[in-house]
Formats: structure tokens, C-alpha cells, sequence
């Protein structure tokens, strides 16, 4: 049995929420007190998933850095594995918003895609 | 090479000694360990030029300070730099003290001090309604002015280079020695210098170098003074300068408008030991807010403060400039102990010092010196259509960079450009006042390092706030990752 | 002169939505003038996500967000000056403003909408004591640094305040490759959002600090350490608690400075408590024809409601021009924001003037819990929406009902406030 403590996100309470788990199965739930906080605090323990934004070199352009973001999210601990592939990655100008610039991010079959348009130098 | 003279400092004493000498054929160059002129002690202070009240009578610090008033308006004129005498007030609040400002009185005539006046309280409360209801009298110094240090130390130090005088910046004098046929020979990071004479302009460091050569040691104690600048929105609290009535440790806590429009609080007194702490101090900020609060009514230092900073007074023991040249190092003159009142006696104490330089070296007045200097353009003060004419010859005035000073490309591309121009956001920011607004260069810096990567082809990765190893942003993002190396 | 109907000072999302309404209310003569090189404003360096929940219904990163409406200011064929610097805007709505092409010009406004957004409290505002070196930054310079410029401000980071900017820049200098020790809040609660504490402090372990601010700063050059201290109830460091931390950086999220210079010197009458312009309902400031929206009005922490807001600044500014300004004998309705609220946008509601609907934003002073929103008219307490949780860092809003308005002739003022029951 783990015990996993959480602060939840939905409003500015902050819930404390105080999760039992065992074999990867939530067996109590408490501190939550509506029903947005149950539905966070469940996704939380079991399948935590972010959207990760940042930036990526892009050639001939007129910006300096292309901002980028994965289409979906991604699992929490997938997060620095997608960085890696981010910072790896060089872009070519022109680009539009939702041009996609890594197909399958470090494997989680998600795209990063461009959040903003830039012209060519 | 030999020079003629070589100047330890680029603060106000070095430059305007480097100024006055380039009026003769000597060669001169001058030291300065910083990047920039004015990065000591002279570009942290009240920014006050003095009326000479306040130094004790038959002192060299009245009367320089009596004469470096004087010279200060032809001076500003032909260095293109803005100097108001918006007036002095020694205000007292307390009765029973009211015979100090008659004290006051007596030393200013002596010293020589003109149009002094003696007010009554209904007098005072019409000049300055914002006083405290305390204040009772006070002792009025119509000759007392405003100056920005470091348009006057640039000012100089251009006009001086401009007339042959050599900088060498980074370059930090360690020791010196004199060899058998009489020539200096100082020892810096980057190499040996040799001069016939050597004048000690070293501010805060001035009692190190003298104490080399001289049997006679001086002691310089760094009296920090901690500072706080307001938003010009308070820039007109005040109109003339106002200052405590003076005790041992100084002119005590003044509230002034500065010459650029914002309004200045300080400086406390605090003296310590170690050369470079310029750190402010919470304790010194608190003080410096309640000090304040005795002599103004409701003026709200906390939340109008746009900066603090805090600078190093070089206070030598005996409270007195020590110039002249040290008799048993021939040819090494100090120009050492300039506190207050230095930034107003600069161009006296300048004088002075070449003076005697002269003596020893007996030079030739060169016939094509020109003293008169073209400062940076200042477009606020010009009509539409001279701006719109502006404009047009170079677009880049047209091109705001720093929002809250209105400061345009063009200013900045000039105090690039210009003898001993900028080269770090601080000297961009001293000759221009790019970033120096209420925003504290938040919006403009990106700005302004793109321009100086642009003009003089520094990496943006190497620039920095004040040269050394002040770097603003030393790594590219990404770097050594996908494309770049 | 040159002439248009409406001048919009500001090409962010406030200056953006407000000409998508006015133009889309009728106005054909709009100019937008904005000061940097692109339109969007600081969207475009909030390369995060979470914007547009409520307008679009999906979570859109800023410059995603701004181009929606950079898509219809373009669509619309809606004029814009970029570079260009407005200097002066005169009680009589001559704009003054200046570029490198057009020099400096005037241009004769039948309405001016104010969008010129706010500015980054700086150090010195703070009185926080120490050095000044190189390293120390507002959150939002080194935002624009990393996310724009491409460079990093520096390796090992303490962070002091916490809102949502200083969060933000947590997470992403960290994703950057930086070590973010520590973040310090004066206040002993976060005005960030929770979602930001979460995925921004604890995803990547950084400590958040409340109740303590920086009470020194070394280094000579560049930042080498920063010291922080716990601060007691009266904000005042507690000797013997400070805590050292090595670091080049020092980042400053410690709020946001509606940028008002040029309302001031129009003689706007300015708000002490916002310090945005004082508006009626219909968001226009106390000179007629020139009205206000977005974080120049009062500092918003969702753009969607500087967009919503936006909105009716331009409807009003386009109705202003078609129709002149509103005579109106009577003496307007004033809001009183008071035990807990602490102001209100608008200030004054003239009845014949507004919509069916009026939204009233407010924020509160503290955090509240299980407490009420009451709304008086002059005594009589019509409104008393319970709220689970209220806080300094999230705007709060009452809509009031023209129709409701209309039973109460003598009204004199709105009074809002916080009540425990």
C-alpha cells in the first residue's frame, strides 16, 4: 500500500488530497471536497499527463526560436524524454501554427506541432 | 612609450585633470580599471553641485568647492550637459537649533559663498509648501545647483580624448616605482605603463597608491551613503535642494529633484572598511525613510522608489582633499580624499592638479585645443518640426527604445558611437538614460543589447550590465543542441 | 491632420479585440498603433499553455491566442502601425505618436481606446537590499529572453514572488536545463494559480516558500547568492531565519504596474487603488471618448476576460462615435467596493447607458473561504452569492440586470462586499 498526498488544481482551495493506493489501483480517496477534486486526484495517481511547451531552433527564419507544443499531453515522466527530442530538433523556415515539427515525440506517438507563424528571413 | 602623464582613475578628478591637461602638448593617458569612466564613486552620489557653506573656512575644500561652483555654468555650457542652480535649504526644525544655520551663514561669506540668505518660516513654507510643519528657518543658497555626475564625468573624459587624451579601460593600476633617471613605471594587468609624472586619481583606492611612495601615510575610510531615487512623479516635491542642518558625519539625509526630473533621498553615512561594498543595506534604506519623513510633509518614499543604490565616499581621516605632490616621490601628484563636496569641486580640483603638473613639466598650450563638446541630442526638447527634419536624416530617432525615458535608437546609436562610447547597458544607460525610468530597463534591455551586438560586434551572449564578468545572458537556449555547435 | 474614427493605443489582445468589435460594430476608420515590431503584445512571448479556455473552449498557448485575432484584424483589412511609439494624447483626443518612416505625426481621434497593458514592478520598487549586479531580472524580461531572444539568463535560479509569471518562468527555465532552487512569496499565500503550483513548482520538485522574501543579494558583477528570510505578520524579515542560496539569477514576479504615463498626462483620472483610469459602464475614463480595456484598466490574470472586456470597450467606442457622447442630466450610480472587495471596474453605471447586462470585476483583498459576494443597492441587499473560495490572485465578477437596475429610480450607489454569512 502507497499513500500519495496531492494538492488539487481545480479552484483556488488547493484541496490536500490523500491518495491510498495498492498494485496501481486506487483503494481510498480522501480531503477532496467536490467532484472535480475526485476526477483530478484519479487521473492524477494512476495516468498524470502534461502538455509540454517550449521553444526549437528554426533556421532562415525571422525569429530566433520557433515556440512549439505537444498537440496532446504526454505522461508526467515522459516530460525531460520530450524535452530531449525538442532541443535536439532544428526547424525551417517558413512555419505555420500546427505545422507539425516532430511526429512522435520520444515515443508517446504524440505531435509537436508550431505555435506561432514565421516567415522567412 | 613614455607619457608626460599618466592618470590613475577615470572618475570626475581624473577626467577633468585629463580635460585641463589636454590643453597643453603633453602626452597623457589615463587608467581606469573599469570599463567605463565614472564607475567608482563618482557615479554614485547626491548629484548636487554645492554652494561651499559647508567645508571649513580656509580649508582647500571650500575653496575648491567655491571655485568648481563657479566654473560649473561655462563649463556645462561648452561640455553640452544641463546643470540647474535650483537652490539650497539648510532647514531646521528644531528652535533651540536655529543658531547653527547663523553658524552656517558665517562660514559660507567666509568661504566666499554669494547671495547667501537667512530665512524666517512663513518665507521658507512659500518656497517649499511640502516642508514639515516643523520646519522654522533655514539658510538659503540661491548658488547651490542640480548636475547629473555622469554627463559631467563623460562630458570631460570625452572632450579630454577628444583633444588627445588616451583611455585605457580594464587596465587596473597594481603598483608603481620610480627608477633611477626619474620615470614612473606602473604596473597593470595588461602590462607595464611609464610617465614622467603620475597623478593619483584612484578615488576609494587613492590612500593605496600614495601610501607606495609616500612617508607621510593617509587613511581612506569608504563612507557608504545609500540612496534612493523616486519616480518623476514626485520629481516636483521639491523644488530647491533640501538639506538637515549638517552634523559630524555630514550634510546629513537631503531630498532634491534631480536634474533629469526624478527626486532623489539620501545619502546615510555608514563607515565601513572593505573598498567595494556598495551594497545597500536594509537597515540604511529604513533609515534613509525615516530621515527623510522629518524635514517633508507625506513624501512616500517606500512606494515611489524606482531604485537604490548605495555609493562609497572616499573620507580621508582628516576630513580634507589631499592634493599636491608627494615631496619625497618627485613627480607623483595625489589627488586623493575627494568626498563631498568633489563632484562640484571637480573642475577647480582638475585645474588645480594640472596646475601643478605644468610646473613640474612646463608644456607648450596647444594652439587647435577645442574645449567645446557636442553632447548626445536630447530630441524631448526639440519642436515637431525639428524632429520630424531629424527624422528624416536618420530614421533612427524616429525609433523609441526605452518607453519610459522616450529615449530613441538614435540617442543610443550615438553614445555608442561617440569617443569612449558605450559599450555595456550601463553605459548606454549613464549617457543616455535608456533603462533608467521606472521600469528599470525590464522592456528596453533586450532591445539594447540587440543594438550594441549590432554596432560593435559583441556576441549577445558576451555583453554585459557594467563589462567584467556583469554578463546579462551568457548562454543561448538549445546551445550545442540540434543544429549549433 | 489625419483623421479616424477610433485610435486604439496597443496591438496586444486588449487593442486587438477592442478593433474586431468596433469594427465589427460598424466602424470603418480604425487605427491600431502599436509600439513593438509585431502585433500580440506579451502574448507572444507566453509560450505556455492555457489561454482561451472561456473564449474558445480550448486550451490555447498566448501566440496561438493572439493570432485568432491578429487573423481577424488582418481579415478585416483593420489598419496598424508597428514601431510606432505614441508620445502624447491631448484631452481633445489628438494622438501624437512617432515611427522611423512617418516621423513624428498627429492624428485627430473621434474615439481613443487606451490597450497599452502594464509593467513588471522592478527591483528597486521592492527596496530589496544587496548589490546590483548583472542577473537579476523581472519575470517577464527574462520571458522574453528565453522564449523570444533565445538566451538564457542563467544557470541556477531563485525566484522571488509567485505569481503566475514567476511559475511559469520555473518551469521553463528548468525544462531550459536550469536548477531553480527555490521560490519565495512574501505574502503568506500564492497569488498564482494552483494548476501553476503543481505543474510548475511541484512536477519539478522546487520549493515553494511563503511568508519569506530576499533580504540580500551578493555578488559584485553577477549574482552569486541570495539570501532569503522568513517574514513575520508585519512583512518585516525575522533575524535568524535566513537561508543562502549560490545561484547567477535572481528572477522578480512581484506584480504588475498598469502603464498609465500617457492617460495621465491626457488628465485621465486615475484609480489609487488600480492604478488604471477611473471608468463609467462603458469603460470610458473620466475625458469623454477616450476608453480603457485590459491590464492598462486594471491588471487581469485571464486574457480571456481582457479579450471579453475588450470587446465592449470597442462597441462602446464605435457607439460613442456614431452617436456622440451620451448627455445625460443625472447624476450616475457609483460603486463602493469595501470590507474585503477592493475595487470595483467600472467605477459609475449610468442606467440609460448600459446594456441588459453589466458585468462588475472586482478582486478581493485576502483569501476568503465559504463566504458571500453581497451587492446593496444604497441598503437593501440584493445579491448574496455564496463562494467556496475567493482570492486576491483570481478576479471576481457580479453581472448585474438592467431590468433589476430600472425598479430602483433613486439609486445612488452599489456597494459590494465580502460577508461571512
Amino acid at each position: 500500500m502507497t499513500t500519495k498526498e496531492l494538492t488539487c488544481i481545480g479552484c483556488p482551495m488547493g484541496c490536500q488530497i490523500t491518495v491510498q493506493m495498492e498494485k496501481g489501483e486506487v483503494v481510498s480517496l480522501e480531503g477532496y471536497t467536490c467532484q472535480k477534486g475526485e476526477i483530478y486526484a484519479r487521473k492524477e495517481v494512476t495516468n498524470p499527463t502534461r502538455i509540454v511547451t517550449s521553444t526549437v531552433l528554426i533556421e532562415g527564419g525571422d525569429k530566433e526560436r520557433l515556440p512549439v507544443k505537444t498537440k496532446n499531453d504526454i505522461p508526467k515522466d515522459k516530460i525531460f524524454d520530450v524535452m530531449k527530442d525538442i532541443d535536439a530538433v532544428v526547424a525551417k523556415a517558413p512555419k505555420k501554427i500546427g505545422d507539425v515539427i516532430i511526429e512522435n515525440v520520444a515515443g508517446t506517438g504524440v505531435e509537436v506541432i508550431a505555435t506561432r507563424n514565421i516567415d522567412r528571413e | 612609450m613614455t607619457y608626460d602623464c599618466i592618470i590613475i582613475g577615470a572618475g570626475v578628478s581624473g577626467s577633468a585633470t585629463a580635460r585641463e591637461l589636454s590643453k597643453y602638448d603633453l602626452n597623457v593617458c589615463v587608467l581606469e580599471k573599469g570599463e567605463d569612466v565614472c564607475s567608482g564613486t563618482s557615479k554614485a552620489n547626491s548629484a548636487i553641485v554645492h554652494a561651499g557653506f559647508d567645508a571649513a573656512e580656509g580649508s582647500l575644500m571650500a575653496k575648491l568647492n567655491v571655485e568648481g561652483n563657479e566654473m560649473m555654468d561655462e563649463l556645462c555650457a561648452d561640455l553640452d550637459i544641463p546643470f540647474d542652480r535650483n537652490g539650497s535649504l539648510v532647514v531646521c526644525i528644531h528652535e533651540e537649533e536655529k543658531g547653527g544655520l547663523q553658524e552656517l551663514y558665517d562660514r559660507g561669506i567666509a568661504n566666499g559663498v554669494k547671495e547667501l540668505r537667512l530665512l524666517n518660516k512663513e518665507e521658507l513654507h512659500e518656497m517649499e509648501p511640502n516642508l514639515a510643519d516643523e520646519a522654522c528657518a533655514a539658510l538659503y543658497a540661491p548658488t547651490g545647483g542640480i548636475i547629473c555626475p555622469f554627463m559631467l564625468n563623460i562630458a570631460m573624459a570625452e572632450n579630454a580624448a577628444v583633444n588627445g587624451v588616451d583611455f585605457f579601460f580594464n587596465t587596473e593600476a597594481e603598483t608603481l616605482h620610480r627608477d633611477e633617471d626619474g620615470i614612473w613605471h606602473i604596473r597593470t594587468n595588461n602590462g607595464e605603463y611609464k610617465t614622467r609624472y603620475v597623478v593619483n586619481a584612484a578615488g576609494i583606492y587613492s590612500d593605496v597608491f600614495h601610501n607606495m611612495v609616500a612617508d607621510k601615510k593617509i587613511h581612506i575610510t569608504p563612507r557608504r551613503g545609500d540612496y534612493c531615487l523616486l519616480d518623476k512623479e514626485m520629481g516636483s516635491f521639491v523644488k530647491h535642494t533640501i538639506f538637515p542642518q549638517p552634523t559630524k558625519l555630514g550634510k546629513g539625509v537631503l531630498v532634491s529633484p534631480t536634474i533629469h526630473g526624478n527626486l532623489i533621498v539620501g545619502p546615510t553615512a555608514i563607515d565601513i572598511e572593505d573598498k567595494e561594498a556598495t551594497a545597500t543595506t536594509a537597515a540604511g534604506i529604513n533609515d534613509l525613510i525615516a530621515k527623510a519623513g522629518m524635514h517633508v510633509n507625506n513624501l512616500p518614499v517606500a512606494r515611489k522608489v524606482i531604485t537604490s543604490f548605495a555609493g562609497l565616499r572616499a573620507h580621508e581621516d582628516a576630513h580634507e582633499f589631499v592634493i599636491g605632490e608627494v615631496k619625497e616621490a618627485p613627480g607623483f601628484i595625489d589627488c586623493a580624499g575627494i568626498e563631498s563636496p568633489g563632484l562640484t569641486s571637480s573642475p577647480a580640483i582638475g585645474r588645480m592638479v594640472a596646475g601643478i603638473v605644468c610646473d613640474l613639466a612646463k608644456p607648450e598650450k596647444k594652439a587647435d585645443w577645442n574645449g567645446k563638446r557636442k553632447g548626445i541630442l536630447n530630441p524631448s526638447g526639440m519642436s515637431v518640426e525639428e524632429r520630424n527634419e531629424l527624422i528624416k536624416k536618420d530614421p533612427a530617432y524616429g525609433q523609441i527604445i526605452c518607453r519610459c525615458e522616450s529615449i530613441s535608437e538614435g540617442e543610443i546609436l550615438d553614445a555608442i558611437r561617440r569617443p569612449l562610447g558605450a559599450r555595456s547597458l550601463d553605459g548606454v544607460k549613464r549617457r543616455t538614460r535608456a533603462g533608467m525610468g521606472r521600469c528599470q530597463a525590464g522592456f528596453c534591455s533586450p532591445r539594447v543589447m540587440e543594438i550594441i551586438n549590432r554596432e560593435l560586434g559583441i556576441p549577445t551572449e558576451k555583453i554585459t550590465k557594467s563589462g567584467g564578468k556583469s554578463v546579462i545572458a551568457p548562454e543561448r537556449t538549445k546551445a550545442g543542441k540540434g543544429g549549433e555547435a | 491632420m489625419k483623421s479616424y474614427d477610433i485610435v486604439i493605443v496597443g496591438g496586444g489582445p486588449a487593442g486587438l479585440a477592442a478593433a474586431v468589435a468596433a469594427r465589427e460594430a460598424g466602424t470603418q476608420s480604425i487605427l491600431i498603433l502599436e509600439r513593438d515590431h509585431e502585433l500580440g503584445g506579451i502574448l507572444n512571448q507566453c509560450i505556455h499553455n492555457g489561454f482561451g479556455l472561456h473564449t474558445f473552449n480550448e486550451e490555447l498557448t498566448g501566440p496561438e491566442y493572439a493570432y485568432r485575432f491578429m487573423e481577424k484584424v488582418f481579415a478585416e483589412n483593420i489598419e496598424y502601425k508597428l514601431n510606432t511609439m505614441v508620445m502624447d494624447i491631448s484631452a481633445d483626443r489628438v494622438v501624437t505618436a512617432m515611427n522611423k518612416t512617418d516621423g513624428m505625426f498627429e492624428i485627430q481621434a473621434g474615439a481613443v481606446i487606451l490597450a497599452m497593458g502594464c509593467r513588471e514592478r522592478p527591483r528597486g520598487a521592492l527596496n530589496i537590499p544587496g548589490y546590483r549586479p548583472a542577473g537579476i531580472f523581472s519575470a517577464g524580461t527574462a520571458q522574453r529572453l528565453v522564449n523570444i531572444e533565445g538566451y538564457m539568463p542563467g544557470r541556477e535560479v531563485v525566484i522571488l514572488g509567485s505569481g503566475d509569471i514567476g511559475l511559469i518562468m520555473a518551469r521553463r527555465m528548468t525544462l531550459e536545463g536550469a536548477k531553480v532552487k527555490v521560490v519565495a512569496e512574501l505574502l503568506p499565500f500564492s497569488g498564482g494559480l494552483k494548476r501553476n503550483i503543481v505543474q510548475c513548482l511541484d512536477d519539478f520538485g522546487i520549493p515553494l516558500k511563503l511568508s519569506h522574501t530576499v533580504v540580500d543579494i551578493e555578488g559584485k558583477e553577477r549574482v552569486s547568492a541570495v539570501t532569503i528570510a522568513e517574514v513575520g505578520p508585519d512583512m518585516k524579515p525575522i533575524p535568524g531565519t535566513e537561508e543562502r542560496y549560490t545561484c547567477d539569477t535572481l528572477l522578480l514576479s512581484c506584480g504588475l504596474i498598469p502603464e498609465n504615463e500617457l492617460s495621465k498626462s491626457a488628465g485621465v483620472e486615475l484609480n489609487p487603488v488600480t492604478s488604471g483610469p477611473v471608468v463609467n459602464e462603458s469603460l470610458e475614463t473620466s475625458i469623454p471618448g477616450v476608453f480603457a480595456c485590459g491590464n492598462v484598466l486594471h491588471v487581469h490574470d485571464l486574457v480571456d476576460f481582457v479579450s471579453e472586456e475588450a470587446k465592449k470597450a470597442g462597441e462602446n467606442a464605435s457607439k460613442f462615435v456614431k452617436e456622440g457622447a451620451a448627455a445625460s442630466d443625472k447624476e450616475p450610480i457609483k460603486f463602493v467596493a469595501t470590507e474585503g472587495a477592493r475595487y470595483t471596474v467600472p467605477s459609475t453605471l449610468d442606467i440609460d447607458r448600459m446594456d441588459d447586462l453589466l458585468t462588475v470585476r472586482f478582486r478581493v483583498g485576502a483569501v476568503f473561504q465559504d463566504s458571500y459576494v453581497s451587492v446593496y443597492f444604497d441598503d437593501e441587499r440584493i445579491m448574496h452569492n455564496k463562494k467556496r473560495i475567493m482570492a486576491p490572485g483570481e478576479m471576481e465578477q457580479v453581472i448585474l440586470q438592467k431590468k433589476k437596475l430600472a425598479e430602483y429610480p433613486n439609486l445612488k450607489t452599489i456597494t459590494i462586499k465580502i460577508e461571512k454569512e
